[in-house]
């Protein structure tokens, strides 16, 4: 028997005090909290919520890049979005697992999703005009997810914590793949160069955006860190980013579409403008300029496969029926 | 390799590859599960790769996917019929695979200019074909929506199925024992998935043969334009 489980089979039966200490002792010790292990209800919760949104938002990222598979202008970058396309399916299952170790069901949370219960990442409620913007929600959205998603890949939930590890592998991929296709681009055309800077202007404080609103104005943030699902604070995580995107900018050779931006040697850090919250508010709250069209899609997928995902489980009682007629026969 | 590319058949399967590859993109988003929208976008990364080898063999792969008209392509008209619904697909899947596969497994061990080529695409294409049977036999034998409508997709779709054993300039291929092996092998799926072969004539919307020399059916042309116009749109440009 390891340590840890001597620790944990000595829990059992233990009171409700012990468990939240013992619960608070394996934070502190920067150990991961497993599905069979006790954890308070608000922990519980918390996690599903945001395990959840963040496959919904795989899910529903799937649709601005997907839109753009039937028309990708060569067969390499057609093959390029396949894969990605495919890759966010992929990572909406590891997530939907790893909410349903906390006790949720994924069709439950099909549900929740498609009646608007449960939010997703506001940057996907915005359209792909052009096909630059598959390169830049490539730089820019999954280079904004791998700085929200690395500090999760040590978050105190295990099954959260392993499903980060490979998803940011695969959104590393993404957002090089990203990045050279505006390389190309940039270097092709002046139509090309002008839809990548089109489609940067569009995208960049959406971007910003998707780091959630301020600290000062972020409710959960705080018990979320206490509880090291989150490691970062909302600002700290978009600062990081805007650090690390402005120099990327410059080597293709694209402006960032803010006045306010420039270096603060002081701070060590680039000082940027002000998002438009009151534009993320809406958008959160379901009016972007996508949001109706987005669930739309999703509900009427999964009301359009009901006939299918029911023909496959009555096929699957048959062959159970079958096998064990076989055996008692 | 010395012997000359045979350019009308590497051409005809690279089409045919192709156009079922950018019909599965359709499906991006609109699958019944999670797990079909990976395993269609897995088939048609698939397919996709091997319409670029083929293509190569022939020319740029981009001037032959983007800037040739209906006309020129030679694809099999079976792989540019519409998805329909998810049995549609699912049919027009399950006929293209089982021919790919016996095709992809004689030519693999031919010897012949596609034997690279096809002893590669013969293992993904086995897998295509176990997921096109693995659902026709669900939906066949689950509820009587999804047997109906399934056996609608499967007669719908079997007057395309005589082509594929139409012969093709350069592909050297036993077509009528392909043929044969083809008939039993979907027979024994319906029958398992408690449908029956379809019956009618097998000769396509023009003639059996007809997509093989140009000849399409008309939801082609919008497909085509959809595919294209972006490149089009950029003469020369580089992506």
């Amino acid at each position: 028997m390891t340590a840890e489980q001597a620790a944990s089979s000595a829990v059992i039966g233990a009171s409700g005090e012990e468990l939240q200490e013992h619960f608070d002792a394996t934070i502190a010790r920067d150990q991961r909290i497993e599905p069979r292990d006790w954890m308070p209800e608000g922990y519980r919760r918390t996690l599903i919520r945001q395990v959840a949104q963040h496959a919904h938002s795989e899910i529903i990222g799937m649709q601005p890049e997907g839109e753009w598979i039937t028309r990708a202008p060569s067969l390499r970058r057609k093959a390029i979005l396949f894969a990605k396309v495919q890759d966010e399916a992929g990572h909406g299952l590891y997530l939907y697992s790893a909410a349903e170790t906390l006790g949720a069901d994924r069709a439950d949370l099909t549900e929740r999703l498609i009646e608007g219960r449960q939010k997703y990442s506001s940057i996907f409620n915005y359209p792909t005009p052009s096909f630059a913007d598959v390169g830049v929600i490539g730089w820019f959205v999954d280079g904004a997810a791998i700085c929200n998603q690395v500090p999760l890949c040590r978050s105190s939930y295990g099954p959260y914590a392993r499903a980060m590890v490979r998803i940011c592998k695969e959104e590393s991929f993404h957002q090089r793949q990203g990045y050279e296709l505006l390389m190309t681009m940039m270097r092709g055309t002046e139509a090309q160069r002008e839809m990548v800077q089109d489609a940067v202007n569009r995208w960049w404080w959406p971007s910003l955006m998707m780091f959630g609103p301020p600290d000062d104005n972020s409710p959960n943030s705080a018990q979320s860190m206490a509880w090291k699902i989150k490691r970062h604070s909302n600002d700290e995580l978009r600062q990081r980013f805007v650090d690390m995107t402005v120099p990327q900018a410059e080597k293709l050779g694209v402006t960032l579409p803010d006045p306010e931006l420039r270096w603060n040697a002081e701070r060590g850090h680039h000082d940027f403008g002000t998002p438009d919250w009151d534009e993320l508010m809406r958008v959160i709250k379901g009016d972007g300029p996508c949001n109706a069209e987005r669930i739309q899609r999703r509900r009427a997928a999964h009301e359009e496969g009901t006939w299918v995902r029911e023909a496959a489980a009555v096929y699957a009682a048959k062959q159970a029926a079958r096998a064990e007629k076989g055996v008692t026969a | 390799m010395t012997a000359t590319v045979p350019m009308t058949a590497a051409l005809a399967l690279g089409d045919d590859a192709l156009v079922l590859s950018h019909r599965l993109g359709e499906w991006a988003g609109h699958a019944p599960v999670l797990e079909e929208e990976v395993a269609l976008a897995n088939i048609a990364l698939d397919l996709l790769g091997q319409a670029r080898v083929l293509l190569s063999m022939v020319g740029d792969e981009d001037d032959l996917a983007y800037l040739r008209e209906e006309r020129a392509f030679r694809n099999l008209q079976l792989v540019e019929q519409p998805n329909g619904d998810f049995a549609h697909t699912i049919a027009r899947q399950l006929y293209f695979s089982t021919y790919q596969h016996l095709l992809y497994s004689e030519l693999a061990a031919s010897g012949g200019p596609f034997a690279p080529l096809a002893a590669k695409a013969v293992k993904e294409v086995a897998y295509h074909r176990d997921h096109a049977e693995q659902w026709t036999l669900r939906l066949g034998d689950g509820t009587d929506e999804s047997h109906e409508r399934m056996r609608r997709a499967c007669q719908a779709l079997w007057k395309f199925t005589g082509e594929p054993f139409q012969p093709v300039e350069g592909l050297d291929a036993g077509f009528s024992g392909l043929e044969t092996a083809w008939l039993e092998s979907v027979g024994d799926v319906l029958r398992r998935a408690t449908l029956t072969l379809p019956e009618g004539a097998r000769t396509g919307a023009w003639s059996a043969g007809a997509g093989r020399q140009g000849l399409h059916t008309e939801p082609f042309g919008r497909m085509l334009a959809e595919m294209q116009h972006l490149h089009r749109s950029h003469p020369g440009a580089a992506w």
